[in-house]
């Protein structure tokens, strides 16, 4: 048996990302990590894989520089890496990645759950976690801030959710798709013995066609990248002689610019 | 042009404030064309009339038990329902957690596209255009979606404004059936535990914010604590922070420095692994102003600063900034505050 999870490599969250002139999107010479909410996805299917005794497997959707997040994941743990991807691939399109993943679940086969992080901090959003849920045709929990129980041969799961609200406790059924909360766990760090093995991993490429999909067109387009409109302010700094006296010429400014 | 549909988000048996702003785009994107609202949940048959008022010409209700708590299956099985029998041409959220989540599903369903977190919108000879966040807000997205069928949107709350609300105005209610039974849904919400009285983030007009800085409390710890610092920013957040947010009926953000080193809880985070805010005016209190910070915040409408560094990057993006120790200006712009706005 099989646990799931899907990851990327985005830029970093402190680099500076920038659209050229070219109208392509850089951040420079900076490597690329993880994606930060997958950390937690990466350790808790780790966990899961784990305590249920199941195989965990990782897999990244797009070019080589996904490799980068593959090995981190190797290292972390996971003990399966496998990356989707063919020249030409336009996976921009929840949809087509949805389908891809969902197609790849399938020939991985005997997959009981397949964990997701909140979300992608680049281009990809939550919406590829949902849509790949609906594709299998599998439950759906997002917002998942615990696993409470698993239970196999029942074939039930059940999780505490967060909501903006307050929190619930929901059982399901299993296959489920989950998206998983920062503080479900600590990741770990990986050791130096799983970074050594990881960086002698060869991870296969299924393309689509392995997967036995024929993606139809997309039905999303990228027009074009744009830097957002630099914030054209001028800052004024609210002097006194005492906190009292800013205080209060900073409450005038407020009420003049009627945001109170 | 055929019908638009304006998703109505329920929350305990209310509409959500966000919904109207749903009615707001549906209305200028149907450019005469009947705009339905779709009401799910708790309560449904009673907010038509407020849907009404709010600019809907005509609106589908389903009322039924297996929806009266929110979740994802029924929701989206209904959505995808009612829009391969309508056949809208489009199909207008706004996105919070919920909507997110339903109008993916739905839309997966159908094989529709779907174009999320849109603060410019555009719709022309059958296609879809809007522009968004990217890699967390750092650079901005515009993507279309073209073809015949549905489209599905989902806008950022508060980017639109709702309609002007005209209680005269009434609209036809039609009530539909919910296409899966109990049996069919594969989860159930065991228990709920509200946590109440607290402002949204994502739905705050103001927002005071705390960052590192919080731990320069002047306060004295109570012998014992295990580590002081911690102590002062929360002592803080609660006693310095929320008493200016309460004031200005502001929700509470934090930097993710400040919850990372355990100052408050991961929901108040505001930033690049927190949440994306836009607000009509943020306070910044003691926090730098990170780019990830300022990912999360950018698009607030005006922003103030109060940090003890004059140099740090925060000013650069505030209208107005207090150079100063938070721990007196804040205090003293709360007691301010209280005077003029007479609270």
């Amino acid at each position: 048996m099989r646990i799931v999870t899907f990851t990327r490599s985005t830029p970093d969250t402190a680099t500076k990302v920038e659209v050229d002139a070219k109208g392509h999107v850089g951040w420079g010479d900076v490597a690329t990590v993880v994606n930060p909410w997958d950390e937690y996805s990466l350790e808790e299917t780790i966990r899961q894989a784990e305590a249920n005794k199941a195989t965990s497997a990782v897999l990244a959707i797009g070019p080589d520089m996904h490799n980068e997040a593959l090995k981190h994941s190797l290292a972390m743990g996971l003990q399966e890496a496998y990356r989707i991807w063919q020249d030409g691939l336009d996976v921009s399109d929840s949809l087509a990645w949805a389908t891809l993943a969902a197609a790849a679940v399938h020939k991985l086969g005997d997959v009981r759950m397949v964990i997701f992080g909140k979300e992608s901090v680049d281009t990809a959003s939550d919406q590829h976690a949902y849509q790949t849920a609906r594709k299998l045709g599998w439950t759906m929990l997002s917002y998942v801030s615990k696993i409470l129980a698993v239970d196999l041969a029942a074939g039930t799961i059940k999780v505490e959710k967060l909501l903006e609200e307050g929190k619930q406790v929901i059982t399901a059924k299993l296959p489920a798709v989950l998206t998983v909360m920062k503080g479900i766990n600590e990741p770990r760090y990986p050791n130096f013995m799983g970074i050594r093995k990881a960086s002698k991993a060869v991870i296969p490429v299924w393309s689509a066609a392995d997967l036995g999909v024929s993606l139809p067109p997309a039905s999303t387009q990228v027009v074009a990248f744009m830097n957002p409109p630099a914030r054209q302010v001028i800052t004024e700094i609210i002097d006194g002689a005492n906190a009292q006296e800013k205080a209060a010429k900073l409450v005038e400014k407020l009420l003049e610019a009627k945001v109170l | 042009m055929s019908q638009v549909f304006a998703f109505v988000e329920v929350v305990g048996g209310q509409a959500s404030a966000a919904s109207w702003e749903a009615l707001g785009v549906a209305r200028r994107l149907a450019n005469g064309a009947q705009v339905v609202a779709l009401i799910f949940g708790e309560n449904a048959a009673s907010i038509a009339q407020e849907a009404a008022a709010m600019g809907a010409d005509s609106v589908l209700v389903c009322e039924d038990a297996t929806l009266s708590v929110y979740r994802v299956e029924p929701y989206a099985a209904l959505l995808a329902k009612l829009v391969s029998d309508h056949q809208p041409a489009l199909v207008v959220g706004v996105g919070t957690g919920r909507t997110r989540e339903t109008f993916a599903s739905a839309a997966a369903e159908t094989n529709s596209p779907l174009l999320t977190e849109a603060f410019e919108v555009s719709y022309e000879d059958n296609t879809l255009t809007v522009t968004r966040p990217a890699y967390a807000g750092k650079v901005q997205q515009k993507m279309s979606a073209s073809g015949p069928g549905p489209k599905y949107l989902l806008v950022r709350g508060r980017a639109f404004k709702p309609n002007e609300r005209d209680d005269a105005r009434s609209a036809n209610v039609t009530t539909v059936a919910p296409v899966l039974s109990e049996d069919q849904i594969s989860t159930k919400v065991e228990s709920f535990e509200a946590e109440v009285g607290k402002v949204k983030l994502t739905d705050a007009a103001i927002i005071v914010s705390g960052g590192r800085g919080m731990a320069n409390n002047p306060a004295t710890p109570p012998p014992g604590v295990p580590d002081p610092a911690v102590w002062k920013a929360q002592e803080g957040f609660a006693n310095v922070l929320q008493p200016l947010a309460d004031v200005l009926g502001a929700a509470l953000g934090a930097s993710r420095a400040a919850v990372d080193a355990g100052y408050i809880s991961y929901d108040h985070q505001v930033g690049q692994t927190g949440k994306n805010v836009n607000p009509d005016l943020y306070i910044a209190c003691g926090i730098s102003g990170a780019i990830q910070h300022q990912a999360g915040m950018r698009n607030s409408k005006l922003i103030v600063a109060i940090n003890k560094d004059s140099d740090a990057p925060i000013f650069k993006m505030a209208r107005f900034g207090v150079v100063g120790d938070l721990y007196e200006i804040v205090p003293a712009l709360t007691a301010e505050l209280k005077k003029r706005l007479g609270k």
